[in-house]
């Protein structure tokens, strides 16, 4: 049962959200559990995987899908780095769809069944793109990722159909030029499993092919991340998508093509060659001009939805700059980021999502006093807000401190300097937040779901939020255990 | 001067006709005006791409490759793995349309039209 666990990740989400309709129609509510214990069920099995992929000699799991030996095969390969996120991946899932239940307390069995299969196959793409080593299997998984992805941001009320029409047309540009870069690197290698076109990509790298397929990758993948230029589909996707899924659909949605983006440059291309050190650096030029632009926006915005849709423009430029700075720290800081980004934006998502479900209020200048009537979630979101912003004992700091030590071992002064600014700028727009909560007089707001209890929200949501915002700090404690599980991951480039 | 035209169409001609039609289909997206032509040339886009597999795949004299065919020449087989990932990516782009016709039902019902100018009008109200 051990050795099947990498697969179980994947299958058991996904067997549970395809059958989620028939129980739903069965009894209203049955899919949902089904599908939520799925979830529960494939974090133990990520847990478990990470904990074999440490113990293991070599450090890298490699399972062979129906006992076809790769390159023929499809093979799931897990190394530190992928196990590490499925972790965080299944782990968020897991805690947004407890999240989701008051959301569909009232609705018939259609919209709850519906709700949970999109769910649940959200959670299997994104799962199964971190856990694949096979390039044309991460496409489907992509797919499977985006089309539910539209499908839960489509449900999210009157605007989220154009929000998500939208999305569909440019998420489909961004997975063709995926697809396309796929078929120059299986024109060239001849082959589709990443180790195998990483070796044999070697001798291909002055091929005017080459520059073509990693352009294809970076664009495609850039545009599911919402780098800087191509960050359009985003704020509006961000703010109308369900307010039950929004959490996972802004904490891991994007960070996953940023992980597939690390995974291509780093331990396929490598990036030890012109290509891809060109390549680098246009996305460092990039991440620059969007920490500094989506920080300059989110700053202009009254919904605080799409306030926090801009900042995530802003974070992923972190991610990107990390990747960029293309040495161990930087690398680590970027990785770093993914994990300690996708908790603060899923846990800032979450207490919003829980005010939209009470009070059916957005506007930020309109959540005074929150802390009376919402105790936990304004805590909550007090410590994700500080993380943001890089204090010491939240996660946030770290990750930019290991990007700030990143940028000094390459010399790169001006990222140390974009950084800074971002962050003070961040602290500019959350504290503004933090202020309204906590020191403006109460605003009057007329409740749509009343709640009696002294929590201010249903339990069922929350325990995610409280989850959501203690792991931020629990993620800042421990963040020398999360780097050293990265460090045991590293690409060849760092090791030799 | 007609050689190097042949040439360059022989061996790249019907990959620069793929290119122009990927590239017709990403022009559609971004400049019609009307939401139906946009996921239509969202497909061209994406019949460009399946193209694409489908021409290197290619060989000319290709046999399909079965095991007790007429002959158990590798060197005469056509690749079957371009054609079968292409299966898979049809059927990922027929889900992809399908989604996008669904959503476009709604937005048709929400605003009464699929043209751009309009919806936006009216979304913005």
């Amino acid at each position: 049962m051990m050795q099947h666990s990498p697969v179980m990740i994947v299958l058991l989400p996904l067997t549970a959200s395809l059958l989620c309709m028939l129980f739903s129609k069965l009894k209203r509510k049955l899919g949902a559990y089904i599908v939520i214990a799925s979830i529960v069920a494939a974090f133990v099995n990520a847990v478990i995987t990470l904990q074999r992929v440490m113990g293991s000699p070599d450090r890298v799991i490699h399972y062979a899908m129906g006992n076809w030996t790769p390159p023929i095969g499809i093979e799931f390969v897990l190394d530190p780095l992928n196990a590490l996120l499925a972790v965080l991946v299944t782990f968020v899932a897991m805690v947004v769809s407890f999240y989701g239940l008051p959301f569909v307390k009232d609705e018939d069995w259609l919209h709850v069944g519906g709700y949970y299969t999109l769910f649940g196959l959200l959670t299997v793409g994104m799962s199964g793109m971190i856990i694949t080593g096979d390039v044309f299997n991460l496409y489907v998984y992509l797919e499977v990722m985006s089309l539910s992805g539209y499908g839960l941001i489509a449900l999210g009320g009157r605007q989220s159909n154009l929000a998500a029409f939208r999305y569909l047309l440019i998420g489909t540009i961004g997975a063709s030029l995926y697809l396309l870069g796929v078929g120059y690197m299986y024109a060239m290698t001849g082959t589709l499993n990443m180790a195998d076109m990483g070796r044999l990509a070697a001798n291909y790298l002055n091929s005017p092919l080459f520059a073509m397929a990693v352009g294809c990758f970076v664009i495609g993948f850039g545009i599911k991340m919402a780098l800087f230029p191509l960050h359009g589909w985003q704020p509006d996707a961000y703010t109308y998508a369900h307010p039950a899924a929004a959490g996972l659909i802004a904490g891991c949605m994007s960070k996953v093509p940023s992980y597939a983006m690390i995974r291509f440059l780093y331990y396929v291309f490598r990036v030890d060659n012109p290509v891809v050190t060109a390549v680098l650096n246009a996305i460092g030029v990039l991440g620059i001009a969007g920490m500094l632009l989506g920080s300059v926006m989110a700053l202009a915005q009254r919904d605080f939805r799409r306030m926090l849709a801009y900042s995530s423009v802003a974070q992923i430029g972190y991610i990107a700059i990390g990747m960029a700075m293309g040495n161990m720290y930087g690398f680590v800081g970027s990785v770093l980021h993914i994990v300690n980004h996708a908790f603060m934006k899923c846990a800032l998502f979450l207490v919003i999502g829980g005010v939209v479900h009470r009070f059916g209020e957005v506007n930020l200048f309109r959540l005074g006093g929150m802390h009376k009537k919402m105790p936990i979630s304004s805590i909550a979101m007090t410590l994700a807000a500080l993380s943001m912003v890089g204090l010491p004992p939240t996660a946030g700091f770290f990750s930019k401190w290991y990007l700030m030590l990143g940028a000094f071992n390459a010399q790169q002064y001006i990222y140390i300097f974009v950084l800074v600014v971002s962050s003070l700028l961040n602290a500019i727009y959350f504290f503004r937040i933090i202020e309204q909560m906590f020191v403006q007089q109460e605003a009057s707001l007329t409740e749509v779901h009343p709640v009696t209890t002294r929590l201010g929200l249903p339990i069922s949501m929350v325990i995610p939020i409280a989850v959501m915002g203690l792991g931020v700090l629990v993620l800042g404690f421990y963040s020398s255990d999360v780097v050293r599980i990265i460090m045991s991951g590293l690409p060849e480039v760092f090791v030799r | 001067m007609w050689e190097v035209i042949n040439e360059f169409l022989q061996t790249k001609g019907i990959y620069s006709l793929v290119m122009i039609l990927f590239f017709l289909g990403v022009y559609g997206m971004v400049f019609a005006k009307n939401y139906m032509k946009k996921l239509m040339a969202m497909n061209v886009m994406q019949v460009a791409v399946i193209y694409f597999y489908l021409c290197f795949a290619q060989k000319d004299g290709g046999i399909i490759p079965i095991l007790n065919g007429a002959t158990t020449d590798p060197n005469m087989y056509i690749n079957p793995l371009p054609h079968g990932l292409m299966l898979t990516a049809i059927v990922v782009s027929l889900g992809t349309t399908g989604v996008a016709l669904a959503l476009l039902m709604r937005i048709k019902e929400l605003y009464g039209s699929v043209e751009e100018v309009e919806v936006l009008r009216r979304a913005s109200k």
